[in-house]
């Protein structure tokens, strides 16, 4: 620390309270950030990271404090001020407008000059681009560029607006593990350059990877401040969580394994003939946790809708389940209704929880009806028995919410994923398909929906998990198939592989991918 | 060859009406707001236009022609604006539905045109005797030289003004959208206003102002069919309202250029006219005949929905209304 206190401080936000209606969701907070660092945001979901982060980049007016910015106090109202003031901030989701260039993106609300002067902005482009080791291609469009594109896209677009002080809402959660080694190193130029940059992450060994000191909030509170340094991945939790968690996830050894799922040779096609998923076989057991990593759009979607009855199959596929009591099914050519109707135990988390799996505007009963309403004979449908398992999926996970009449969509995210989980897991499954079960929980939530996943696994159910972040896939499934372009690069057994491992057989048929 | 180029005349007088409409179409669209009241701000410029020259003629023995044209032109373009600022208060600020507020504008507009337009008839006393001679003489009157011209220039080079207006207006809004930082700026409201406005775009300016120019110019349409398509007369059978349906479907057409627009239009216009120059039609197929330019406008749909380019979709938010708390 004793360097640091030699440095000017960039940015001081002193007592900064923001409230939304009766939500304290910024609690006095005090956070300094200094020239030159590279300052790790750390908090659970809810803990007030993002709003702290939108009042620093004008998006929020705080209600009390005030931000200092190189000592003098400023008044932040609109992101374009917080610009003037050299501070810009990546979103989650990118701010760029498809059909444009990455040169038009750039300028974008600039008005530089009357006239759009292109050739003069590419220029500048390139110059940002050399000094810090991006690559953008000025010209294209942003509708051709990849996650990590679009990403690079945001920060030179920060860059050109002159920013110091950069803020990057979880950068990493959408990139693969070479695609985050390449963000370390600019961000380690940007850092020898003088720059500061905020880099919030839920993923502790990138913390302590890239930043030199860490600020951990918790339910909108400043908790404190170290130099990574002198602190580890169990201290940052316990700061984090407010008590001693334990962060490994368990894996419980496989028993009596059975062939549960077999597909052979599945392809999807897309609307456009283009092959979403490419002649797939592989097998799921009952009692495992297959893990299915891949980078976003490689097939993961189209694979679980299509055993799940939802994408159209090439003919010469096969989906095969077989139940614990013997009897096969054959589920390839079959739409949800029949395969509901075969009574197979087909149960289904999907990406997107409100999309398919959930209604955001029913309340709880409603929404675990969804699943039972064609049960019974009488043309009414039984709210009873949806209303008692609602209630007990809410006591048993612990579901916050303020009655089970309340809108799904009120709900957080965490206890929405509680209540799609629970529904899937009442029908006493055969094969459970997860996708991003994970994604956007806190850590807490996160553990209590891998021990769900785990009890399932323990009763036999061959449990399918889709998921992003590569630690999680190593330490929670049994084994790990990969997917590329579409194709199985892969299947390894989680207990042996090496992350880099699978990284590769993610990125291996790179150039067939994009192509 | 007289023929042809009669019909070339005939199909450049009907373009010109529907490129004002689908170029102001295309700088409101541009900004995301899907204004399907285009027919009525056509009514709106053609009659306010006429109101404004017919009693500017019926008070002064000896009109100016050059004053003619500046208030026709004018309250032609203010009265079209207006109805722009109705759409977009309704659509922008109150968030209502934009195809039911542009729909209902066209049938406001319709009715409150048709009525003056009634009026106006019986104070010039009947149908086909409004006087605003000066002024539609002023709207028609081509270079002097054109007579001598050889007959395809001749034609080429004798039409009023106004025709070579629309193209320089259509070829202006183009080069404003495409080449200049402002236009940027519009491009990115109407593709994605959250992001525009996170680049600290003034968005709801934007779409108020897109709007209102755009209906001004749309406007000039109704004031060139009034002026000079029908010679400085009103009649009440609608046919503003068809060249208005027919240049919202050119928008779509020319796929958001209003460069692609010109040709477009002119197109529309042989289209339209081209069953007055094929011998021994029938009632029936007369019909038939002026279906053409949907017909057209559907094949070129489907053809872009083919080819999937992105630069040829219509922008991004288009007919969606923009919340800031939305993000």
């Amino acid at each position: 620390m004793e360097t640091q206190k030699t440095v000017q401080k960039a940015i001081q936000m002193v007592n900064i309270t923001k409230t939304f209606g009766e939500v304290i969701a910024n609690n006095k907070i005090n956070l300094d950030i200094y020239h030159g660092e590279i300052l790790a945001l750390l908090g659970e979901n809810g803990s007030g990271k993002s709003t702290l982060m939108n009042v620093l980049s004008g998006i929020y007016l705080p209600d009390d404090g005030h931000i200092r910015v190189n000592g003098s106090a400023v008044l932040i109202r609109s992101p374009r001020e917080a610009y003037q003031l050299g501070i810009g901030m990546v979103h989650q989701h990118f701010k760029l407008v498809d059909v444009l260039t990455a040169a038009e993106n750039i300028v974008l609300g600039l008005n530089e000059h009357r006239l759009l002067d292109l050739k003069n902005v590419r220029a500048k482009v390139k110059e940002i681009c050399d000094r810090y080791g991006f690559v953008v291609e000025p010209d294209k469009k942003v509708y051709d560029m990849s996650v990590s594109e679009k990403q690079t896209l945001e920060i030179v677009k920060l860059l050109y607006r002159g920013a110091d002080i950069l803020i990057l809402d979880e950068p990493t959660a959408v990139l693969t593990p070479q695609e985050t080694e390449k963000l370390f190193v600019v961000m380690r130029n940007m850092k020898s350059d003088g720059k500061s940059i905020v880099f919030i992450s839920h993923k502790l060994h990138e913390v302590m990877e890239i930043s030199d000191r860490v600020a951990v909030l918790r339910k909108g509170c400043f908790i404190g401040d170290v130099a990574t340094k002198d602190t580890n991945p169990q201290k940052l939790t316990e700061m984090m969580v407010g008590r001693a968690v334990s962060l490994n996830i368990e894996r419980p050894e496989p028993k009596n394994q059975v062939e549960r799922l077999v597909v052979k040779n599945l392809t999807v096609l897309d609307s456009d003939g283009v092959k979403r998923l490419d002649n797939v076989s592989f097998t799921a057991y009952g009692g495992e946790i297959l893990g299915i990593a891949g980078i976003t759009g490689s097939g993961q979607r189209e694979l679980l809708e299509a055993i799940g009855g939802l994408q159209p199959v090439e003919s010469d596929g096969s989906i095969r389940l077989i139940l614990p009591d013997g009897r096969e099914e054959e589920l390839c050519g079959k739409n949800p209704l029949e395969i509901y109707k075969l009574g197979v135990g087909l149960a289904f988390v999907p990406e997107d929880r409100f999309g398919m799996g959930l209604v955001a505007s029913m309340d709880l009963i409603d929404n675990v009806m969804l699943r039972s309403y064609k049960q019974g004979k009488s043309v009414f449908a039984d709210r009873k028995a949806p209303k008692e398992l609602a209630e007990k999926i809410v006591q048993q996970l612990e579901v916050v919410t303020p009655s089970l009449k309340t809108p799904i969509r009120r709900l957080s995210g965490g206890n929405v994923q509680k209540m799609l989980v629970g529904r899937e897991i009442a029908g006493n499954p055969s094969l459970l398909m997860t996708a991003y079960a994970v994604r956007g929980l806190d850590i807490k939530t996160t553990h209590t929906i891998f021990d769900l996943l785990n009890e399932q696994k323990q009763r036999g159910v061959a449990v399918i998990y889709v998921g992003e972040d590569l630690d999680v896939l190593l330490e929670l499934s049994d084994r790990i198939l990969v997917l590329c372009g579409g194709k199985v690069s892969g299947i390894v057994d989680a207990r042996t592989a090496k992350k880099e491992e699978v990284g590769l057989l993610m990125t291996h048929l790179g150039e067939e991918a994009t192509a | 060859m007289t023929q042809l180029i009669s019909l070339l005349q005939a199909g450049i007088m009907f373009g010109t009406v529907i490129l004002y409409g689908s170029t102001g179409e295309t700088l409101t669209e541009k900004s995301g707001n899907l204004n399907l009241g285009v027919p009525g701000i056509m009514y709106l410029g053609g009659i306010v236009g006429l109101i404004g020259v017919f009693f500017y003629e019926m008070n002064n023995p000896e009109p100016n022609k050059f004053v003619c044209i500046l208030i026709a032109m004018v309250s032609a373009f203010v009265a079209a604006m207006l109805g722009g600022l109705i759409y977009s208060v309704l659509t922008v600020t109150l968030r209502t539905n934009q195809n039911v507020t542009g729909l209902t504008l066209t049938i406001f507009a319709g009715g409150f045109a048709n009525f003056f337009g009634g009026t106006l008839n019986r104070l010039a006393g009947g149908v086909g005797q409004i006087s605003v001679s000066t002024t539609s003489a002023a709207f028609r009157a081509s270079l002097p030289f054109a007579q001598d011209l050889p007959p395809l220039l001749s034609m080429l080079f004798g039409f009023g003004f106004m025709v070579y207006l629309a193209i320089g207006v259509a070829l202006l809004v183009n080069w404003f959208i495409n080449r200049t930082s402002i236009g940027l700026n519009l491009r990115a409201v109407g593709e994605n206003p959250g992001t525009a406005d996170a680049a600290g775009i003034k968005v709801t300016l934007y779409k108020y102002l897109a709007t209102c120019i755009g209906a001004g110019i749309s406007g000039l349409g109704g004031l060139f069919y009034v002026m000079d398509y029908t010679k400085g007369t009103w009649d009440a059978d609608g046919g503003i309202e068809r060249l208005g349906w027919i240049a919202v479907a050119l928008v779509i057409f020319s796929s958001w250029n209003s460069k692609r627009g010109i040709l477009g239009a002119y197109l529309f216009g042989l289209l339209y006219w081209l069953f007055f120059y094929i011998p021994n039609l029938t009632r029936r197929s007369i019909e038939l005949f002026k279906m053409l330019p949907y017909l057209v406008t559907i094949i070129v749909l489907i053809l872009v929905a083919l080819r999937r380019r992105r630069e040829s979709q219509p922008p991004g938010s288009l007919g969606l209304p923009y919340f800031r708390e939305d993000r």
